[in-house]
């Protein structure tokens, strides 16, 4: 299973993080802080996998974002690439050439578009349309939810 | 109480602060206002006062007095409150929080609410932060919307019971039948979550193990439909088809197949076409071929198809992207035991990998070179791994020395052969060996009596070269020490000789008792070893005695202790 995922910008700001077993608050901020200073210390050529305490952890760097993503030992890497890259994929379609102020302006999309696609640390949905579906009809019920009460949307 | 703003405007004046200090004071004034906002009764801002708590919390703010408010918006009939509620959950409380087990009876009522985007949010968080509790109380529901829902909610609920499997294991009996009924499901959500969910099940469970061995044969059709089926919009990654459920079914197949002739012949053929029909050129199509070597390598394949499997791993070794070299090193290692032959075939390309710039994939060439070599390819591969430990980065120096060292010990073809090559790792990594290394060489060299001569001599050039490799110093002393005699006898037959007087002797080992890159217990050795020579040479006894008397006063008591022994020696004869 997936252990953690989290973004964030070259600078080390984290844009998000989910998490996929429970941990406490100073060991969440233990964690983003290693992963920040080992993925930001990589070389631009290296490698995209990298071994910490028993765990395996997948980084890709898109544009200004590093993801990065904590599977366990038996895990394939090169799924895990995949995986992350899916998820890139779905945020592109949804925003339409994503950049990182889409998703610092709006993170709580990017946290239901990953609800989703992952769930308890699996692939939940294969399917990029059936994913993007989902998003497109639970917005809509935001919205008609919203407009029911009149009140802004997001 | 200050009005609070919508959650972009929040955002955009937390980025415009300039300093540290700035962003605190808008964030504390931001909290103040959320903080008011939850007192108040119902208002239709609600969700956006929790959104930018949620925001101001993955700053690294403090957010728990928001706990209480995800668990009214959670309970909340409005979708958009719901949404953000549960999200507030999975990110604010886990299953150490009291306030966690408020949500049960949301998510409970939830998980059988007649729009299935509300169930869906229950069973999201459920299995993002479900306690033990949570998950005993709920399972029954999760059993029925398992066998009974349309198959959004199916995949969803199959996770869920990953999840709760995986938080009381007792409960993994209770979805063991409904797992079995969905592999009959088309959809790919649901059979993904279902080969998840068996695959959890057989892990914890040997006998649900044996029982879902009988699947095999379904598995095996599902996996023949996507690996020859044609284009399929829905599915396809590169022209492959939903490689996500190719994986996991081949990763259930390896479990079921380890350790089982019946179960890894049914799959067999199976597993010889996804190897050679999956397209390598891109890395998703490299990805399925790599779960397919690990399952092959893991189950009770026939040889023909674990040459196969290893060939496919010496092809990624020689693939342009680094990823696929480094998972290819690191399937090899773990076979090099039981495969050594197939692996040694490739030992070219990995031998080469030592010279690759990244310095992950240069570490398992290390590992995977030193298991390779053996009594046969000794010499060929101690050239290369000497010529790697020149350039070597760093931290991995110990390592390969002491790598260089054992296979040395195993496989020298001769003594002079395993002499030259300590020796030539503690010129290049003197700093680098273990302490116990300067015994063993010691050891190593008296045992080999024909080389006295040539060890001494080429251990005294060794020395006037280089005397900052503590290591290399202590051994040379200590020779030169032993067999001076030969020394300055001057003729060798391993090695060209030099005239050497004993004056150049005393100034090397002089030059080391003075230098200041000498260690301590490097003085040690040269101070021995002078003594020593006093035995041995014939011209030059005063001016050794000269040398010990003057660190008869040596502020190392260690030293000081050696040179008044000697003295006392000197004395008596």
């Amino acid at each position: 299973m997936m252990r953690f995922l989290l973004l964030f910008s070259r600078q080390g700001k984290l844009r998000l993080q989910k998490w996929f077993t429970p941990m406490s608050e100073r060991e969440k901020k233990k964690i983003i802080r290693d992963m920040t200073t080992m993925v930001l210390a990589r070389q631009p050529r290296s490698c995209n996998f990298l071994h910490w305490k028993d765990l395996k952890i997948i980084y890709k760097r898109y544009a200004s974002l590093f993801f990065c993503l904590a599977i366990e030992n038996q895990e394939n890497e090169l799924i895990a690439l995949e995986v992350i890259h899916r998820y890139v994929e779905l945020l592109d379609k949804y925003f339409g050439n994503v950049c990182e102020l889409d998703i610092i302006f709006n993170f709580e999309k990017a946290y239901f578009i990953l609800d989703e696609f992952l769930m308890g640390g699996e692939i939940q949905e294969t399917s990029k349309q059936m994913v993007n579906r989902s998003i497109e009809a639970s917005d809509m019920l935001q919205e008609t939810m919203e407009e029911y009460m009149s009140k802004p949307a997001f | 109480m200050s009005p609070s703003v919508p959650l972009q405007e929040m955002i955009r004046a937390i980025r415009s602060a300039r300093t540290q200090c700035e962003e605190r004071g808008v964030i504390q004034r931001e909290c103040a206002a959320i903080r008011a906002q939850f007192r108040q009764a119902d208002n239709g801002g609600r969700s956006h006062n929790l959104a930018k708590l949620l925001y101001v919390h993955m700053l690294g703010y403090p957010a728990h007095f928001g706990q209480m408010e995800c668990v009214r918006m959670i309970a909340s009939p409005r979708y958009s409150e719901k949404r953000v509620g549960y999200l507030g959950a999975m990110m604010l409380l886990d299953e150490k929080q009291d306030a966690s087990l408020l949500i049960t009876n949301s998510i409970k009522n939830d998980l059988s609410h007649s729009n299935q985007y509300v169930q869906s949010l229950a069973l999201c968080t459920l299995a993002c932060m479900g306690s033990a509790e949570m998950c005993r109380d709920l399972a029954p529901e999760i059993d029925r919307l398992l066998r009974a829902s349309n198959s959004y909610i199916k995949k969803k609920a199959a996770l869920c019971a990953v999840h709760i499997v995986r938080k009381v294991h007792d409960l993994g009996e209770l979805f063991a039948p409904a797992a079995r009924s969905l592999l009959a499901e088309k959809n790919h959500g649901v059979l993904h979550g279902a080969v998840v969910l068996i695959i959890e099940l057989c892990e914890r469970n040997p006998e649900t193990l044996e029982r879902f061995r009988k699947t095999v044969p379904d598995l095996v059709q599902i996996m023949k439909g996507l690996v020859l089926s044609g284009y399929s919009p829905e599915h396809d990654v590169a022209g492959i088809s939903d490689p996500f459920l190719q994986v996991r079914i081949l990763r259930l197949l390896r479990i079921l197949g380890h350790n089982n002739e019946g179960a890894s012949d049914a799959m067999n053929d199976l597993l010889a076409q996804v190897a050679t029909n999956t397209d390598s050129t891109k890395t998703v199509g490299n990805a399925v071929l790599y779960e397919t070597v690990l399952t092959v390598l893991d189950i009770k394949s026939e040889s023909g198809l674990r040459v196969l499997a290893v060939n496919i791993l010496g092809r990624f070794l020689l693939n342009n992207d680094r990823n696929i070299r480094y998972i290819a090193m690191t399937s090899l290692q773990k076979i090099v035991g039981t495969d050594h032959n197939a692996v040694q075939r490739h030992r070219g390309t990995i031998v080469d990998c030592l010279k690759d710039q990244d310095a992950s994939v240069k570490r398992r060439a290390l590992e995977l070179s030193l298991a390779l070599v053996s009594a046969s390819n000794v010499r060929s591969m101690m050239k290369e791994l000497l010529l790697f430990l020149s350039s070597c980065p760093a931290e991995l120096k110990a390592h390969a020395a002491s790598g260089i060292f054992n296979a040395a010990e195993r496989y020298a073809p001769s003594q002079r052969w395993h002499i030259d090559t300590i020796l030539h790792v503690l010129t290049t990594a003197g700093g680098d060996v273990r302490d116990e290394t300067v015994p063993n060489l010691i050891q190593l060299i008296t045992n080999a009596s024909e080389l006295h001569c040539y060890t001494v001599h080429k251990l005294y050039r060794a020395l006037l070269t280089d005397i900052s490799q503590q290591s290399l110093v202590q051994v040379a002393c200590w020779c030169i020490g032993e067999y001076g005699d030969l020394l300055l006898r001057g003729e060798c037959q391993e090695t060209e000789a030099v005239q050497v007087t004993e004056d150049d002797v005393l100034d090397a080992l002089e030059t080391v008792l003075q230098s200041h890159m000498s260690s301590p217990a490097t003085r040690g050795f040269a101070l021995t070893a002078t003594m020593k020579l006093s035995t041995r040479i014939t011209d030059n006894v005063d001016r050794i005695r000269s040398i010990v008397s003057i660190y008869g006063s040596c502020i190392d008591v260690e030293l000081q202790q050696r040179a008044v022994e000697y003295n006392a020696l000197f004395k008596k004869i």
